[in-house]
């Protein structure tokens, strides 16, 4: 199949979960800050960035590509923190 | 996570196992340093994505003389397509060359898949004798008393490992070059993002469809509304049995047009011009990666007491329209820092003063001198004019003269009148535009 949704090619993607978050987002500041941008929502290639209806950004780590979108096109100071997962975790690439 | 044993000290401690840092290990191995090699992935290749069109192929070819024939290479390049795109038109350039060095050793160029390729380059780099550690995550540097880079902290139990100069080669990211302060934080118009599908199809029907004969391959390069009004392109390229495609948004761009990267994939792969090359391909995986195009402008401070920037991590992408090409500065700016980095331990001198000799190095290799000459290119090719509404006119007009309708024939210039009309071009902005497409490319 040529045309996929996201779903279809997230499930492509091998993920090895660490226990542990590399990206934490800051609700607060993006609910403080009326942040009405909300770029992290579309430009995340992965999709997991979930914006809530009292101004806060739900995030789950766990089919990160770690390719750092988010934080470059994020606009609110200390909204996003972020490092790499511990050695061996995260995305691993098969293909690409 | 067992650690292995780790020697507590090395000569060169090179942080990342992609093209510049696998390309930095193997020359200083070589030249019989003690080399630490550092990769977070599982493997050298896990976490790293491009298109991939590797045009380093002589470079290489000096380390690793007939290096395809052993390396995980798809498909030599001998054709290129150039394409300027409108929601239904398509007007490219097509090169083919039959001549030597392209379809010859060493090749020109070749389609790789970077989990297998890097993986190999970094194997290479063992080989030589360099120790590679991968799924080890590099959190700081080491400081001596005086203040200078003396080896590296890594995320493990007694992680400090001390070393002589470090090479961060540790991708777009960065992490080590802003620790230290030799890079700045990045603004979202400085770079791009570069969502990816591999498609797997039979090679025969690759063979038929792109005519292409054996090993020979083709890279696809498209500009305008294939992105929509995004500032980006998209590439297409044959593997051995799949293809590469991809879609390269400015991540300013992508913010200010609340575009989602995967539905503009979507959006490439149902554009008329494109659906009938992919019919029939089936997903094998989709990936993600930031591309540093903005070149010379980002570029960090090159080094410091005991440390060198290389590769993606001293932004040396050129992304120039004409050309897209990361792997090849990757690699000759890794032997640059190697040289540097060998120099350096043979007077055992590792002051900035020292290691300044990276400036020459650069040239020699021809990294600095290459993106100096295109330093104006990444801002013309993602200018709104160049991306929006040059390649629509372009489109638009071809469309214009090849259409037989009854009507009396345009010749050029009544034509190009009629554009400008209808697409409310204004004479000073062209000039302005043609000037800097000449600053960018003629001279």
């Amino acid at each position: 199949m040529v045309m996929t949704t996201h779903e279809e090619k997230m499930r492509t993607v091998r993920f090895r979960v660490a226990a542990t978050p590399h990206i934490v987002v800051n609700s607060e500041v993006c609910r403080d800050s009326g942040c009405s941008l909300r770029a992290c929502v579309y430009v995340c290639p992965a999709n997991l960035f979930v914006p809530l209806d009292d101004g806060g950004i739900l995030f789950n780590y766990e089919q990160c590509f770690e390719c750092g979108t988010c934080y470059i096109a994020c606009n609110q100071e200390g909204a996003i923190r972020w490092s790499y997962p511990d050695g061996g975790y995260g995305v691993t690439f098969r293909e690409s | 996570m067992n650690a292995p044993a780790v020697r507590e000290s090395f000569d060169v401690i090179v942080v990342g196992a992609g093209p510049a840092g696998s390309t930095a290990a193997l020359l200083c191995a070589r030249a019989g340093l003690q080399v630490l090699l550092l990769e977070r992935g599982e493997y050298p290749g896990a976490k790293n994505v491009s298109g991939a069109a590797f045009y380093g192929s002589a470079i290489l070819n000096e380390l690793i003389p007939n290096w395809w024939e052993q390396a995980p290479v798809e498909r030599y390049i001998c054709r290129r397509d150039i394409a300027f795109m409108s929601s239904t038109t398509s007007v490219a350039l097509d090169f083919h060359c039959a001549g030597e060095g392209y379809t010859t050793p060493p090749y020109n160029g070749f389609i790789v898949l970077r989990p297998r390729f890097d993986r190999w380059l970094a194997a290479q780099a063992e080989a030589a004798g360099a120790f590679l550690l991968t799924s080890t995550v590099v959190d700081d540097v080491l400081r001596d008393a005086k203040g200078r880079v003396a080896g590296v902290r890594v995320r493990r139990e007694q992680g400090d490992i001390h070393g002589k100069v470090v090479i961060a080669c540790d991708g777009v990211n960065s992490f080590l070059a802003k620790k230290v302060g030799l890079q700045r934080e990045f603004h979202a118009h400085e770079l791009s993002l570069g969502v990816k599908e591999v498609l797997g199809l039979d090679p025969a029907i690759i063979e038929d469809r792109f005519r292409l004969s054996g090993d020979e391959g083709i890279a696809y390069e498209y500009l305008g509304a294939i992105t929509e009004d995004v500032h980006g392109g998209a590439f297409l390229y044959t593997n051995r049995d799949s293809l590469s495609l991809g879609v390269i948004g400015q991540v300013s761009s992508l913010v200010e047009r609340r575009k989602r990267p995967y539905e503009l994939l979507e959006r490439f792969k149902a554009h008329p011009a494109v659906a009938p090359l992919v019919r029939g391909a089936k997903l094998r995986e989709y990936s993600a990666h930031l591309i540093p195009e903005s070149g010379w402008t980002m570029k960090p401070t090159l080094y410091t007491d005991g440390m060198l920037v290389a590769g993606d991590a001293a932004g040396f992408c050129l992304a120039a329209g004409l050309y897209l090409e990361g792997m090849n500065y990757a690699m000759q700016s890794g032997l640059a820092a190697a040289e540097t980095a060998i120099d350096a331990c043979r007077q055992n001198r590792f002051s900035a003063r020292a290691l300044g000799a990276y400036q020459k190095n650069l040239k020699r290799r021809n990294v600095s001198t290459d993106f100096r000459a295109y330093r104006h290119a990444p801002a013309f090719v993602n200018s709104a004019r160049l991306q929006n509404l040059y390649p629509e006119v372009v489109a638009s007009g071809m469309e214009q003269l090849f259409r037989v309708d009854g009507n009396p024939k345009r010749k050029i210039l009544p034509l190009a009148r009629h554009l400008m009309r209808q697409y409310q071009l204004k004479p000073g902005e062209m000039l302005r535009d043609g000037y800097q497409m000449m600053r960018a490319y003629l001279w």
